[in-house]
């Protein structure tokens, strides 16, 4: 009996913390006015949250271009096929590898660290005080860190597109051997604008939003606590990682499902 | 430490009668000089009115209707042991909380009846002290004292920091104006908040344990401040505490909380000649009393017994 009793309460929980954070979302673009006319508060989150990213993301799209370049090679070959490793590479990483590994990235750099900020501020009523200063500390403080990362997501995944090409290139082409005009012009051929990098991009801003939705939200929920801020900034990397590869199905299916 | 004659602001206030307004502040209507003895219960001196409240969080009973009036341009403490709900009873008049039953009147609002923007527009009256100061860590002293005035008003940068050094100058800090909060101990981050809480002109201004884990000269500083600081800008003054010495220094009356009822109230004079045991217990500091030593458990030798 006792299962059911914790089954049904653990069930409750969830879904009242999912019509919490729905409100929440409500709540956090309600703001969004308000910050857009204040644009110095958006570019310090998109620096925070987006430029303070750009190492680990180029470092990661660098070697992850390159490793896609090294074993695409090796199968490619055995086909005799290897002038296609252009193709690989690009549609791998604009349809796939770009927006998922960023996405991933960014809940492990950015996320957690909106995470425990938010929650900090909490634990140190600063967001209280705020509230008692007559300032809405979720269209103050939440509202620009959420456009900051929907803003950021895609931009970090076409640098890591970009730079995972570049590192590809510097595999297959530099120490393979691949022909450079081949790897090229059939990247130039075969990916298509829409179908290839628009997609990709769509799939980044719906990343964008799930992730940092998913971080504003844990440290605004958080208890104010030290251990309740540790286990939020946990939850919110191991939510984000889980929405973003159960998002990725979805919207691969929606978008190249019946090609 | 801060002496009125070093400070610009206090020294224009005690040039002014009491109860004239100050140029640069809004005096709240019907504020008298704190020697004037209204009518206990006269609406007109009552800025807070806490009527049959009751608050509960889950099963936990905090309030339990309990009436209070805490009247303009004075002092008032609110105290109790720790754990009664005293910080509870703040956020129920800021309208953080909602009570479960009666109500809280602001100035002669009802605060959990209020609209949002009807409630931020009273808070923009209100200053609170939290314990911690709950300054935005991120910022300089400077600009956390700018905050409210940049968020609310639309003065040129010129006047708000007139106003900033001003609000500094008048808790001592306008040295200090450009430290990081980490930098501060905690007697000047109580400071730089306080400052924070008057940059608006409030009508009042709450204080939540002002003077918990402050160094003598601190609390000393605070002490003085609060005193001032109300006199001054014709404030009224809530006062959380539970440091019976400093508060009883400056309050002009004090309610004991304790167990979700009111046990005491009077002046400081009063209470101290109280009757009631627990009231002398607690303005005492006694050890035991009314308030046991023990934490109530069970039979102290069969307890050891069974551990056998």
């Amino acid at each position: 009996m006792n299962v059911f009793i914790r089954l049904g309460e653990t069930t409750l929980a969830m879904l009242q913390k999912l019509g919490r954070s729905h409100l929440f979302l409500l709540h956090v673009l309600s703001g969004v006015p308000g910050i857009l006319l204040r644009p110095r508060l958006l570019s310090a989150q998109v620096f925070s949250l987006g430029v303070l990213s750009i190492l680990i993301i180029a470092v990661s799209g660098l070697f992850v271009g390159m490793v896609l370049g090294l074993q695409g090679f090796n199968v490619l070959s055995d086909f005799g096929a290897e002038e296609s490793l252009g193709v690989m590479v690009a549609a791998s990483l604009v349809r796939e590898l770009g927006p998922v590994v960023t996405a991933l990235l960014f809940a492990g750099r950015a996320g957690s660290a909106l995470t425990a900020e938010i929650g900090l501020m909490k634990a140190t009523e600063q967001l209280s005080g705020m509230e008692m200063m007559a300032v809405d500390p979720i269209k103050r403080i939440v509202t620009p860190r959420f456009l900051g990362g929907l803003i950021a997501m895609p931009l970090l995944a076409a640098l890591f597109s970009m730079v995972g090409v570049m590192g590809g290139f510097f595999v297959g082409v530099g120490l393979l051997g691949v022909d450079d005009g081949a790897f090229w012009t059939a990247m130039h051929t075969h990916i298509d604008f829409w179908d290839d990098i628009i997609n990709g991009v769509i799939k980044s801003l719906v990343f964008g939003v799930v992730v940092t939705w998913i971080a504003v939200f844990e440290g605004y929920d958080a208890l104010p606590t030290s251990e309740g801020v540790g286990r939020a900034t946990t939850r919110s990397v191991v939510f984000s990682a889980f929405a973003v590869l159960g998002c990725d199905f979805v919207l691969t299916a929606l978008m190249f499902g019946d090609a | 430490m801060v002496t009125a004659s070093d400070n610009a602001l206090f020294g224009a206030a005690q040039d002014i009668p009491a109860g004239a307004s100050l140029a640069y502040n809004r005096v709240p209507s019907g504020w008298t000089a704190p020697n004037d003895s209204p009518a206990p219960g006269n609406s007109d001196e009552v800025l807070v009115a806490v009527r049959n409240l009751s608050f509960a969080r889950g099963e936990r009973h905090i309030f339990d209707g309990i009436d209070m009036d805490i009247r303009r341009g004075k002092i008032t403490a609110i105290m109790g042991p720790s754990g009664t709900g005293k910080t509870t009873l703040l956020r129920l008049i800021g309208g953080q909380l909602r009570p479960t039953a009666g109500s809280v009147a602001v100035d002669g609002q009802v605060v959990h009846t209020l609209r949002l923007g009807e409630l931020y527009e009273l808070r923009k009256r209100m200053g609170m002290l939290f314990q911690s100061g709950a300054l935005l860590t991120d910022i300089d002293v400077f600009e956390n004292v700018a905050f409210p005035l940049r968020e609310h008003t639309r003065l040129p940068e010129s006047m708000i920091r007139t106003l900033v050094l001003m609000k500094l100058q008048a808790v001592g800090l306008r040295g200090a104006s450009r430290l990081m909060p980490s930098e501060l101990s905690g007697g000047m981050a109580r400071r730089v908040a306080l400052a924070r809480a008057i940059a608006l002109d409030p009508m009042m201004i709450m204080y939540d344990e002002p003077f918990t884990g402050q160094d003598p000269i601190s609390m000393g500083v605070l002490v003085q401040l609060i005193r001032q600081l109300n006199d001054a800008l014709g404030l009224t003054s809530i006062v959380v505490s539970h440091d019976v010495h400093e508060t009883a220094a400056i309050a002009d009356y004090i309610y004991l909380v304790s167990a979700g009822r009111v046990v005491g109230q009077g002046t400081p004079a009063e209470l101290a000649d109280s009757d009631s045991a627990w009231v002398r217990q607690f303005m005492q500091g006694l050890p035991d009393g009314p308030v046991a030593f023990h934490y109530p458990a069970a039979d102290y030798a069969q307890d050891l017994l069974k551990a056998r």
